[in-house]
């Protein structure tokens, strides 16, 4: 029987439970456990420079990986610096456990120094959370975290510790235990055969079918299987900006993604369609627009791990409560060996299908001319090129967001990082250095703007401390440009604070860590310019390419309106 | 409509704060709440009425299931059920109100369960539409205070709600 303080068995259960790196900062209440990790050299943890890097650099890693991250912060304004990365996990169904210090027992409630009650701040922004009430109960209450955080529909699991459990001089017996069982919680492992059967029925039926796939299929590790199933139907596939990857976007069944920025012909697709087969997606305010005029010719199927996102915003006509992966293997062999009963009128789809696609091409952006400003689109497209479209791409928030998703092409899932649900600026470059940690042969890029990456650029300091070699490219249009453009088209260009008069010299900035930064001012310079910035795996780049402010992030659904319903350009819309 | 959710969750610090959290962030509302330990100590029953259409009702159950804390739950008005408040009620009583207010306990079967000279103090139980007309017939004579219970409820029948 071996005796541990509460502190070490948290060292050790991070250990058996196969934790590489946790992200965080030290503070009072997490100081016995700082010395535990301090003691042992498996878990390695990684000093952030604000604990709301640490949950961003966390969640950067669970999305890449599939797998839990973990962060640790101390009590107070600790744990509330993480709020904002578990409320971003929250949003996009992202594995994570957040350690949280907190006073000792006796003094929870008199306000005592350093105290918040982070168990009720976060109590709308977290699957579940935990206060830990006796040090015994610590690897069990740690395993049940995991757990949680890990199945059903992932989300981040908060743990408050109050530092008497955690003392070194009190020690209880620790074993792992391997697994736990809670009554309350049983996620589903299978989907209703019927209603899965009834779903296949109306596949092989369809005439407009297309299928419309988010997050759920990545965090499910259901993308093989539906590569699978969307090849042997021939439907069209449009994904989520969160179910980017999950099936190859090279393929010519791609579409692109949907919604208020996506593809043309993703948008028209399901406006037209008769069948739309949603697979762990959510049918967000972002894709459907206005929900009353959403696909008004398509009967909908929705496979959903998560019941309460099932006929949420849009009826359901077949749903079904289940694990994307098991569900899309039970439909591929239904659908095995059968025929689809209207072959001639899957193949005019296409052909409408193509007109679509052909309408606009060469007609997104204007690209620039040598002596000009470049175009931010075919900066990301040359981003794109350099990395073969392998890198791990992560973003901020805004217009660069966008055209990162629109001109980087994904042939692969947990490739494309970005905050979907939240929305939140501050969280590529975090992200980015969470990932790189783990993919140290890969390229990790993280596209932002000049906005979003002021909300984290203290992180230069954790890269410095640990080498960390992620390339910044930042595209800078020296505005709030996401925000711009809404002001451009609502109030009349009045822009209210949505542009900086007194930007850094970046270059200078990044200088002073040690690192590396370009400026690119015009169209010849980026060529380059990038070959010199992914010339070393392992160098942080920065680099800082001055695009054309005016430009605006098209197709772009109008308010209120269908699927169908987008600007195209400054003058065109459907 | 109205509908009357019970729910058997973990007898936990916190567990309630959950579900009543749960009915402020998603604005649904809640009309009444009871809760108490069940005749397993580790596990709680709570009540709660609330009022919204299928659809708001469906994703109340769904997100209410969905909290770890909860472990099973049964929307009563779904089928045969019994429905019970408990309501206590200091009303004035003087002069020819204090029969008044006797008679009118009486036709409700209700008790006076404490008297002052002034006034007395009843108790009734039912469902929530008879307290109401109760609280009615007492409005003239002058209600002082009110503490009510809010509903709680059980299935007719064979059902039962237990793990
Ligand atoms: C933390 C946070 N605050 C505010 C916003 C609102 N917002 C969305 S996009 C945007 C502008 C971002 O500017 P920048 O990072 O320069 O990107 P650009 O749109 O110019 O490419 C703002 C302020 C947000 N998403 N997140
Ligand atoms: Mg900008």
């Amino acid at each position: 029987m071996e005796l541990l303080s509460g502190a070490d068995m948290i060292a050790r259960f991070l250990q058996d439970e196969g934790v590489e790196y946790i992200y965080g900062y030290p503070g009072g209440a997490a100081l016995h456990i700082y010395d535990a990790l301090f003691r042992q050299d498996k878990v390695k943890h990684i000093l952030v420079r604000h604990e709301q890097a640490a949950t961003h650099a966390a969640d950067g890693y669970a999305r890449a990986s599939g797998k839990p991250g973990t962060v640790l912060v101390t009590s107070g304004p600790g744990a509330t610096n993480a709020v904002t990365g578990i409320a971003t996990a929250y949003m996009d169904s992202i594995p994570m456990v957040v350690l949280c210090g907190q006073v000792m027992s006796h003094l929870i409630g008199d306000d005592a120094f350093q105290e918040t009650d982070i168990i009720g701040v976060t109590r709308p922004i977290v699957k579940h959370s935990f206060s830990i009430r006796h040090p015994s109960e610590i690897p069990e209450v740690l395993k049940k975290a995991y757990y949680l955080a890990s199945t059903g529909r992932p989300g981040p699991v908060v743990v408050d510790i109050p530092k008497d459990m955690t003392a070194p001089t009190e020690r209880y017996e620790y074993v792992y235990p391997k697994k736990v069982k809670m009554r309350s919680y049983n996620p589903v492992t299978r989907g209703h055969t019927g209603q899965i059967k009834k779903a296949v029925e109306l596949m092989l039926k369809a005439k407009r079918p297309v299928f419309y796939t988010g997050g759920g299929v990545v965090t499910g590790r259901a993308c093989e299987g539906l590569t699978d199933l969307v090849k042997q139907l021939g439907f069209p596939i449009t994904t989520t900006l969160m179910g980017i990857g999950a099936f190859p976007q090279s393929d010519d069944q791609c579409l692109g993604w949907l919604g208020m920025h996506g593809s043309y012909e993703s948008n028209m697709a399901m406006h037209h369609a008769d069948l739309v087969i949603a697979i762990g997606a959510r049918f967000d305010d972002r894709v459907t627009n206005n929900t009353s005029k959403f696909c008004p010719t398509a009967k909908i199927v929705h496979v959903d791990i998560d019941p309460s996102s099932v006929s949420k915003t849009v009826r359901a006509d077949v749903p079904i409560v289940g694990p994307a992966a098991s569900v899309i293997n039970e439909m591929i062999s239904l659908v095995q060996g059968k025929e689809i009963a209207h072959p001639e009128a899957l193949g005019e789809w296409w052909q409408k299908i193509d007109s679509w696609r052909d309408e606009r091409r060469g007609k997104l952006y204007e690209p620039s001319e040598p002596g000009e400003a470049l175009k931010p689109q075919e900066v990301i497209e040359a981003v794109c090129k350099i990395t073969r479209g392998e890198a791990f791409v992560t973003t901020d928030v805004g217009q660069h967001q966008m055209f990162a998703a629109q001109y980087y092409h994904f042939d692969k899932p947990n490739r494309f990082i970005t905050s979907g649900g939240l929305g939140t600026m501050g969280f590529g470059f975090p992200a980015a250095m969470g990932i790189k940690k783990s993919y140290p042969q890969d390229d990790v890029v993280c596209i932002t703007g000049e906005g979003s990456f002021q909300m984290m650029m203290q992180e230069l300091s954790t890269c410095k401390q640990y080498g960390i070699g992620v390339k910044i490219v930042n595209l800078n249009n020296g505005s709030l440009g996401m925000v711009r453009q809404w002001q451009d088209l609502n109030y009349k260009s009045r822009h209210a604070h949505s542009y900086m008069e007194s930007l850094p010299d970046f270059q200078k900035l990044i200088e002073a860590y040690g690192f590396t930064a370009i400026k690119v001012e015009r169209h010849e310079d980026l060529e380059p310019a990038l070959e010199r910035a992914f010339a070393d795996n392992n160098e942080l780049v920065f680099l800082d390419i001055y695009v054309d402010p005016r430009e605006h992030v098209y197709p772009m659904q109008v308010p209120l309106g269908a699927m169908r319903d987008m600007l195209l350009s400054k003058t065109e819309r459907t | 409509m109205r509908h009357i959710i019970s729910i058997l969750m973990e007898n936990e610090p916190g567990a309630l704060s959950r579900v009543v959290g749960l009915f402020a962030q998603r604005n649904y509302n809640i009309e009444t709440l009871n809760v108490a330990p069940t005749e397993d100590p580790t596990l709680s029953r709570l009540t709660v009425t609330t009022v919204g259409d299928d659809r708001v009702i469906e994703q109340i159950t769904k997100h209410l299931n969905k909290l770890i804390d909860v472990v099973k739950l049964v929307d009563l008005t779904e089928g045969n059920h019994i429905e019970r408040e408990l309501m206590m009620v200091k009303v004035k009583a003087l002069g020819a109100a204090r029969d008044e207010v006797k008679r009118t306990a009486d036709i409700f079967r209700a008790q006076i369960v404490d008297v002052t000279p002034s006034l007395y103090t009843v108790q009734i139980t039912g469902d929530a539409g008879k307290l109401d007309a109760f609280l009615q017939a007492m409005a003239p004579v002058g209600i002082l205070e009110v503490a009510r219970t809010g509903v709680s409820g059980i299935a007719r029948g064979d059902k039962v709600l237990s793990l």
